[in-house]
């Protein structure tokens, strides 16, 4: 029964781990840039919708709508005054203002909203009781089921975005070449905003519902998360949107599992070791596409 | 293309060079002023940190800047120099009692066992390219912390007592320490009562010898090696170049100078824990080697001074500082790598023009 309870976990953690990296993973195939400031947008999430909801008073969903809508803008001018004008510089440019953009948010946060951490509402409360024969029970919060469900709701969501619509296709053109993208009459900045624009309301979700697990909601919250979920998406295949959902499940369960039967101390270690061998016997990842080079 | 590359060469080995003569000013001018009381306490504790991270932001740019590979967990081997040094130079106390020599020895110990640390992590990092190289190095850099943070450490009569506290209920009474003996790194709380013995001239030397190293590095046969891999892996492996065993040489000598910088951070604080050595320490030593120039040394050291100090600077505005500094950061990176910036550059100042298009 432990075993369920620990798996149970393991999925929830799993889920957030896989809106985060479908973010990550996004952004990545389509910018090839590694946002590093992605796990703060979480971060700004979870501080939007808790003032929303805590303070203003306000239902749990609309709050979600809010964050979602504060993050989306968020994105979207990260993306124009930060990342646009770097467009051609080399990658390790790019990284470096990711970082200071990183920086920028978590300090404005602690301005804001103060180093003292905040406990966050949950989004549902309560727990699913489930008896499997005598004094055998299984308790699976309500917030752990609804993190799975939105969780596989976004990636078949996506998956259809970007397969069906034109602006999905757009995307994967630029993603293969954005100069021939361009020829073809896409507009590459316009669709980069847009997979910016997705990629950060998928981070506020992902910081309600991290946030909605684990209630202790600081500047810093998202950091941790982040570094993990873009770990999960190298874990997958960097750029595949299957294998950041993947990667993002894998990882949780694994973290979950470290924790329960080896060692709370060397969880990170677990994760990150098996992250290891996986690239060293994969090196793109699960689902990854390895390209080979051409001379 | 030669006769381009040649002038470049020239130009940047005597700027490399200079690096020799200002690094000596600089340490004469600020011991005259601190032996003149013209230091307030705080800039003297600052001293040996920015030595220090100028040996850590040497030591990336040649992973980064030489061999071109992204590291993100440099401060791991920064983390193993500080707590070997550290645990050296406590068990040494009484039978080294000069406190020059046990710092020589405690930096020696932590270079080597950073040494054996990066060639034990470059055997599958070095395999992988790009991103995924990337990551692997922060997942190393996270996993060294890890470890670290359940090591317990004491040293009495008997020798050393390590265990390794996974599970979290061994504490500092299990090492079983005979009377006299001590503790010398706690578990999560890091290594605590050292003896502080870093002194500003031992950093100056340091930075010194990382200088030296590095740059006949550069210029040696194995540099030169190293050079063509970052250029052009391909054409360097059909020339016959081991690209595996040249990219190791360059990743051990840039760990072993990491160790170093750590053993000599670690020995200036009487207090220091694992956590000091997380991602965000890797990061703020990436960000000096880039801002400083990749493949550029005294850049590097010009940029990891000014950027270290300048958080201490910026104290006047309290709470506002880091909100500074992430915006001086952000501007710097778009001011110098946007092209439309970069042309305006290079239309006033035209002699520059060479420069900045080769790097």
């Amino acid at each position: 029964m432990e075993f369920l309870s620990y798996l149970i976990s393991g999925l929830s953690l799993g889920s957030v781990y896989a809106i985060i990296a479908l973010g990550y993973t996004m952004v990545y195939g389509i910018a090839k840039m590694l946002n590093f400031a992605h796990g703060d947008v979480i971060m700004v999430g979870g501080y939007v919708s808790y003032i929303a909801m805590a303070r203003a008073g306000l239902p749990g969903w609309l709050s979600v709508i809010i964050a979602m809508a504060v993050c989306t803008l968020l994105g979207v001018v990260i993306e124009g005054l930060a990342y646009r004008p770097l467009r051609s510089a080399t990658s390790l440019a790019v990284l470096i203002t990711a970082i200071g953009v990183s920086y920028f948010l978590q300090n404005a946060a602690l301005l804001i909203w103060g180093a003292n951490f905040k406990t966050y509402p949950s989004l549902i409360s309560g727990t699913l009781k489930l008896s499997l024969g005598e004094d055998r029970q299984l308790s699976i919060p309500y917030v752990a089921m609804l993190t799975v469900v939105v969780c596989i709701l976004i990636m078949v969501g996506l998956t259809l975005f970007t397969s069906k619509t034109k602006m999905g296709k757009a995307m994967r053109a630029c993603s293969e070449d954005k100069g021939a993208a361009q020829l073809m009459g896409i507009n590459v900045n316009k669709t980069i905003s847009v997979t910016f624009a997705i990629g950060s309301a998928l981070a506020a979700v992902a910081g309600v519902l991290l946030c909605s697990s684990f209630p202790t909601l600081k500047p810093t919250t998202g950091s941790m998360p982040g570094i993990k979920a873009f770990t999960a998406a190298v874990f997958g295949g960097i750029g595949s949107i299957p294998g950041a959902f993947l990667g993002g499940l894998l990882l949780g369960i694994i973290e979950s599992f470290a924790k329960a039967y080896i060692s709370t101390q060397l969880a990170n270690t677990i994760v990150f070791a098996v992250l290891i061998v996986v690239l060293l016997v994969r090196p793109a990842g699960l689902l990854g596409k390895y390209v080979p080079e051409k001379v | 293309m030669s006769s381009l590359k040649k002038s470049k060469l020239s130009a940047s080995a005597v700027r490399d060079y200079f690096s020799f003569p200002l690094v000596t000013a600089a340490f004469f001018i600020i011991t005259f002023m601190s032996s003149h009381d013209m230091l307030n306490k705080r800039m003297q504790g600052l001293l040996v940190p920015v030595c220090c991270y100028i040996v850590m932001a040497l030591s990336l740019n040649l992973t980064v800047g030489i061999m071109g590979e992204l590291s993100l967990g440099h401060a791991g081997f920064m983390s193993l120099g500080a707590f070997t040094g550290v645990v050296v130079s406590q068990s040494l106390i009484d039978s080294v009692p000069n406190d020059i020599l046990r710092l020589v020895i405690a930096i020696v110990a932590g270079a080597l066992i950073a040494a054996v640390g990066g060639f034990l992590i470059g055997l599958p990092v070095l395999r992988l390219r790009g991103d995924y190289l990337a990551i692997v190095t922060l997942a190393f850099g996270e996993i060294i912390m890890d470890i670290v943070n359940c090591l317990i450490v004491g040293h009495d009569k008997n020798g050393l007592h390590i265990i390794f506290n996974f599970k979290g209920e061994k504490t500092v009474a299990d090492l079983n320490l005979a009377e006299n003996g001590t503790a010398i790194i706690k578990g999560a709380q890091g290594a605590v009562g050292t003896k502080t013995i870093a002194t500003f001239t031992a950093g100056f030397l340091i930075i010194m010898l990382t200088l030296f190293l590095v740059l006949s590095f550069i210029r040696s046969r194995t540099g030169r090696a190293v050079l063509a891999i970052r250029d052009n892996r391909i054409a360097a492996e059909s020339m016959g170049v081991n690209v595996m065993k040249y990219k190791m040489i360059a990743f051990v000598l840039s760990t072993t100078l990491a160790g170093m910088a750590g053993a000599l951070y670690g020995l200036n604080f009487n207090m220091i824990s694992a956590d000091k050595f997380n991602f965000n320490t890797s990061i703020l030593v990436l960000v000096f080697v880039v801002l400083g120039g990749l493949g550029n040394m005294l850049g590097s050291i010009i940029a990891a001074t000014v950027l270290y100090i300048l958080p201490e600077a910026l104290r006047g505005l309290a709470d506002y500082r880091m909100l500074m500094y992430a915006i001086v950061l952000i501007l710097v990176m778009l001011a110098t790598n946007n092209p439309k910036v970069r042309n305006l550059f290079v239309k006033i100042l035209p002699k520059r023009k060479s420069k900045e298009g080769a790097q």
